[in-house]
Order: C-alpha cells, then sequence, then structure tokens
C-alpha cells in the first residue's frame, strides 16, 4: 500500500470513517512512520477518534482532538494545532473528517493549503449496507455534496462494506459489484477495502489491497455480538 | 433472510415512523437526537411528507397536538430538557385523547445537563411530567432493533388508545449502530371518527379540546380515561427475561443498563452465582405481574440504572416490598460498568 503524506477520510455519516482512520493511522505507525491524526469531526457527539487515545499513545500516534471531545459541551470548534498537519511537512497526517456535507464544511479552510502542497489522498468511504446510500448513485450524490461543502475533490473510494457485528465475508465480497458502479461513476480507483480482522483474513486472497481493522470492544456489546460468538459465513 | 441494513439508533426511529405511515414530524435540533430530525429533513420531502423544524418545542408539540387532531399519524422527538418545554403540550394532548408519538432521547440533568446518556427521565415519562391527572405508554428500546420496532409498536397502541405513545431512549442507543431489519413489522389501522377531517357537511362536527365548563363533566372524562389506562395495565405491559428460571438474585434494569446487566448476569453465572435479569420494555404500564412473580422465588432485588434510582421505586411497589432492593446505579451521563453491576450481584448474593 503506497501512502501520501496527508490521509483524509470523508462519507456519508456513519460510513466508518473514524474506524478507519484510526486503523489506517496505527498502520503508518506500524510501518515505522512518523504520523499524527487529527479528529476534525464537528457533527458526533459520541464514538470518536479520541476514544482510542490510549491505543494511538502506546503505538506512537500523535492525536488532535477538539478540546470539548467527549465532555458535555457540545461545541463543534476545531484546535488550533490542528494545522500542525498540513504545515509540518515531516509527519503523516491522516485526517478524521464529520459526515456529509455538513461535517465537511470543516476540512475548507485547510484545502488550499493542502492543495498548495499536492501529496493526499482523499478517500470517500462508503458502506453500501447504510440506508442512505443503498445504490452507488446515492454515494455519489453524498460525495458531490461533501466536495461542494469543503472544495477539495476526492481522489479515491474505500469499500468499507459492512453490518456491524453480523459482517461476513460475503457482505464485504457481494459490495464488489457496488464498488465498480461507483468506481464508474466517478472515474476514481478502489483504494482499498477494510473489514475487521477476522472476515479480512477469510477474504484477503479474494480481494486486495486488505485493510483489517481492529475495533474497540464497547461496554454495550453483547455477548452474542463478539466476534468469537459468531458463525464467521452467514 | 430479511435484508439489513446497519443503522443508528435514531435513524431507525425515523425510518421506522416513515414506514408506520407517519407523514407528518415537526421537531427543533437538541443533541444526542438530532438525526432523527436530519434522516426526516432529507427523507419526508420525497415521500411527500412534511418535515417542519418549528422555532421552539413549544411550537413543535403544538404541532404535533394540530395534525394529530386530523387522525394522522404524527411525531416530534427531542432529548431532555427540550421535553421539559413540551410538558404543556403532552399534557393537552392526553386531555385532548389524540395519538401521538413523542421520542425522548435523554442525556444528562437537571437542567441543561449535558449531552452524555441517561435514563434520568423515568419520573417525568412514568408519572407525568405535565400537569394533570394522565399517562403515557412508555417504551424503552434497549438495541436498535428495538428502536424500530417499539416506534412501530408506539404508533399502533397511541391510535388504539387514543394517547401519547413515548419512546423513552438514551444518548448511547441513539447514537450505536447495529445491523436491523424492518420486514416483520406489523402496522395496525384504527377507525378514527373522532377525527377533524372536515363533515363535508354530512354529520356533525367533531371537536378536539382538553377545557371542559363543568368540573363534572371534567371527573367523568378522567374516570373514563382511567378505566382505558386499567385496560391497558392489564393488556400491553411488555419485558424479557433473562437466566431466571433457577434465579435467586435478580436484576432489574432497561434500555442501555439492560445490556450492561447482562453481561454482568453472564460473568456472575461464571462465577457460579444464580441471577437473572428482568428488563421492563413497557416502562408504563409497568410489568408489575412479572416482578410479582420473581419476588415469590428470588431473594433480592438489583435496580440498574443511569440516574439516581428512579425505577427502583416501581419494583419496590411492584414486588410490595417482600424483598430487599438495591441500587447500582451511576448519573450524570456515566454508565455503570460491568464489573460494577457485578460486585453489585456478589454484595447481593452475601445477602441471600
Amino acid at each position: 500500500m503506497e501512502h501520501k503524506r496527508l490521509t483524509l477520510f470523508a462519507g456519508h455519516y456513519g460510513s466508518g470513517k473514524t474506524n478507519i482512520a484510526v486503523n489506517y493511522a496505527l498502520r503508518l505507525a506500524a510501518e515505522g512512520k512518523p504520523v499524527c491524526i487529527a479528529d476534525l469531526d464537528i457533527v458526533n457527539p459520541y464514538f470518536r477518534t479520541k476514544d482510542s487515545a490510549k491505543v494511538l499513545e502506546q503505538n506512537g500516534v500523535t492525536l488532535i482532538s477538539p478540546q470539548f471531545a467527549n465532555t458535555n459541551v457540545d461545541l463543534p470548534a476545531l484546535p488550533a494545532e490542528a494545522y500542525r498537519l498540513v504545515t509540518d511537512r515531516k509527519v503523516y497526517g491522516v485526517m478524521d473528517i464529520g459526515g456529509d456535507d455538513r461535517g465537511a464544511y470543516a476540512l475548507g479552510r485547510y484545502v488550499p493549503a493542502i492543495v498548495e502542497e499536492g501529496n493526499y489522498r482523499m478517500v470517500f468511504v462508503a458502506n453500501c449496507c447504510r440506508p442512505l446510500t443503498r445504490t452507488p448513485e446515492e454515494a455519489l450524490e453524498v460525495m458531490q455534496e461533501i466536495e461542494a461543502a469543503c472544495g477539495l475533490r476526492f481522489t479515491d473510494l474505500i469499500n468499507n462494506a459492512n453490518l456491524g457485528s453480523e459482517t461476513t465475508p460475503e457482505t464485504v465480497l457481494n459490495a464488489r459489484d457496488y464498488m465498480e458502479k461507483l468506481s464508474a461513476l466517478s472515474g476514481l480507483p478502489v483504494f482499498a477495502t477494510t473489514a475487521m480482522t477476522h472476515v479480512a483474513e477469510a477474504i484477503k486472497d479474494r480481494v486486495e489491497p486488505v485493510l483489517p481493522l481492529q475495533l474497540q470492544e464497547k461496554y454495550f456489546d453483547l455477548p452474542s455480538q463478539k466476534p468469537e460468538n459468531r458463525p464467521l459465513w452467514g | 433472510m430479511a435484508e439489513r441494513v446497519l443503522m443508528k439508533g435514531n435513524e431507525a426511529i425515523a425510518e421506522a415512523a416513515i414506514r408506520a405511515g407517519c407523514r407528518h414530524y415537526f421537531g427543533y435540533p437538541i443533541t444526542p437526537q438530532t438525526e432523527i430530525a436530519a434522516y426526516m429533513a432529507k427523507k419526508m420531502p420525497k415521500i411527500g411528507g412534511v418535515f417542519l423544524q418549528a422555532e421552539s418545542e413549544i411550537a413543535s408539540i403544538n404541532m404535533v397536538y394540530g395534525a394529530a387532531a386530523t387522525g394522522c399519524r404524527v411525531m416530534t422527538s427531542s432529548s431532555s430538557p427540550g421535553i421539559s418545554l413540551k410538558a404543556e403540550g403532552l399534557s393537552y394532548i392526553a386531555g385532548s385523547d389524540v395519538p401521538a408519538l413523542v421520542v425522548n432521547v435523554q442525556r444528562g440533568g437537571p437542567g441543561l445537563g449535558g449531552i452524555q446518556p441517561s435514563q434520568s427521565d423515568y419520573f417525568q415519562a412514568t408519572k407525568g411530567g405535565g400537569h394533570g391527572d394522565y399517562r403515557m405508554i412508555v417504551l424503552a428500546p434497549a438495541s436498535v432493533q428495538e428502536m424500530a420496532s417499539l416506534t412501530i409498536k408506539g404508533f399502533n397502541l397511541a391510535d388504539k388508545y387514543r394517547m401519547t405513545s413515548m419512546i423513552l431512549a438514551d444518548g448511547t442507543i441513539g447514537q450505536m449502530m447495529e445491523p436491523i431489519s424492518f420486514e416483520d413489522a406489523e402496522i395496525e389501522t384504527y377507525e378514527k371518527p373522532w377525527a377533524l377531517t372536515g363533515t363535508e357537511g354530512k354529520r356533525a362536527h367533531n371537536i378536539v379540546n382538553s377545557l371542559y365548563l363543568q368540573p363534572d363533566a371534567l371527573e367523568k372524562t378522567n374516570f373514563e380515561r382511567y378505566e382505558r389506562y386499567k385496560l391497558i395495565e392489564e393488556n400491553e405491559p411488555m419485558w424479557e427475561e433473562y437466566m431466571m428460571d433457577d434465579a435467586e438474585v435478580c436484576v432489574v434494569a432497561f434500555g442501555i443498563a439492560s445490556r450492561v446487566a447482562k453481561n454482568a448476569v453472564v460473568a456472575a453465572r461464571a462465577e457460579g452465582i444464580k441471577v437473572g435479569l428482568i428488563r421492563p420494555i413497557t416502562l408504563w404500564p409497568f410489568p408489575t405481574k412479572a416482578l410479582r412473580a420473581a419476588a415469590d422465588k428470588v431473594k433480592q432485588f438489583i435496580s440498574v440504572e443511569l440516574n439516581m434510582g428512579q425505577m427502583i421505586e416501581d419494583v419496590r411497589l411492584a414486588t410490595e416490598c417482600k424483598r430487599p432492593v438495591s441500587l447500582c446505579n451511576r448519573t450524570g451521563g456515566m454508565i455503570p460498568s460491568p464489573e460494577q453491576v457485578l460486585e453489585s450481584i456478589r454484595q447481593a448474593q452475601k445477602g441471600v
């Protein structure tokens, strides 16, 4: 997997941007690169990049997140240090953008610097199992709304087809037609396919490149939702 | 297998409402329920429905009142402080006997509180909130699938009994994502001869009103309404029992607290503790019979709640204080960990 200095993840809300951004940052770190991840999500109140602060720190990834993330203050403000990502060209930067066009507005102010440097990948995260992006046409509409909001064109697609704990290899493999169509409509390549580690292992010979995702365990996951208690093939 | 989609709890409520025939949504944004309004804003114009962001919560609940008087399926949604603002309208809707669906995705309180999850509006939802003698049917989902299915159930019950159904969720279930399907949803329809649909000169006109000039007439209406409530208490309680067969300790928890409690029950069983869970799905009507039956079998109850202890009063009432009831809780936007619940189960067992 070839990396650009800046990798930006944007898409429909709930498409999986945060999980992918965190895992991608960890992968860069595992390859020995200096990495900084910025949470630019001004939309979501819960389940943020900051939830992964510990694992990021353990792996030497610098986290920049809004001062009030995960607090009781519902303030869509971005930290000044987020600029470091676009100005400090020695680090590999990963940006987690808020969902839909409303989330992407926050990216706009960094776009002139990103374009000037010209060493970035703007990735559209697609999950065909989400109800408002069930068809490639609907996904394309969301892409165009995001581009209009932030002023930056997408360069790549990522296939993040998943049904949460019910994701099977078929879920991911069945999304290939959808992704091919979205690729044809947008003229953009599919940069990678993502899947939870155990699913990724099962499909790695049939799809590439695969970016395995390690997801956080949540306190409200039921016994039946844990990967070890679920059949791999549905 | 029914088609599965991955949804946020709040989106599931909105989609389920549309599938239940709701074409009128009036709301005002507040975290952590804003996705309901956002989803409605995107979808309603495409299906000929109405999405309207009112100038305030008070305006939105009165728009619901007006639309409900015409007999159409109508809803609003908010989070804790916003529901307080709607309280007057909830009372008027109850006093007028019109059906509506109201969603409360709770956050920490009192006051402006915070945006993190909570269950501290239990009293407000089950004991009134607004003024006067009235009840609301209160449904407490514990998964994204139930956010959808109880929304449809809520519309059905509201029409059946001509009253408000409230979905009492919390921020976590509103924000979390799980795979769900809609195909097993059963949508009931009811005749509404009382609705204000225009007489076309063919019938006497209907009146929807909560003002009574004579106190005896108001009393009679209240008596009749409470006869209806009695039917609901007999026929509509819903609950889930988990590992209760041989239980000596019974954990009672609803919504997100029940999921944490379930993990704690599994962990306690692994330690050899005979513990089970009763999860009220309807908070009003409270599953009194299930609790009363459990009181004859178990030695102790634990109420697990995201508040300072509200449902615990109904547990004590339902069990007629036959057994001790302890509280395991966090509040202000915090959630008990499975370890905390497990520890309270261990303590309860020592008391056995």
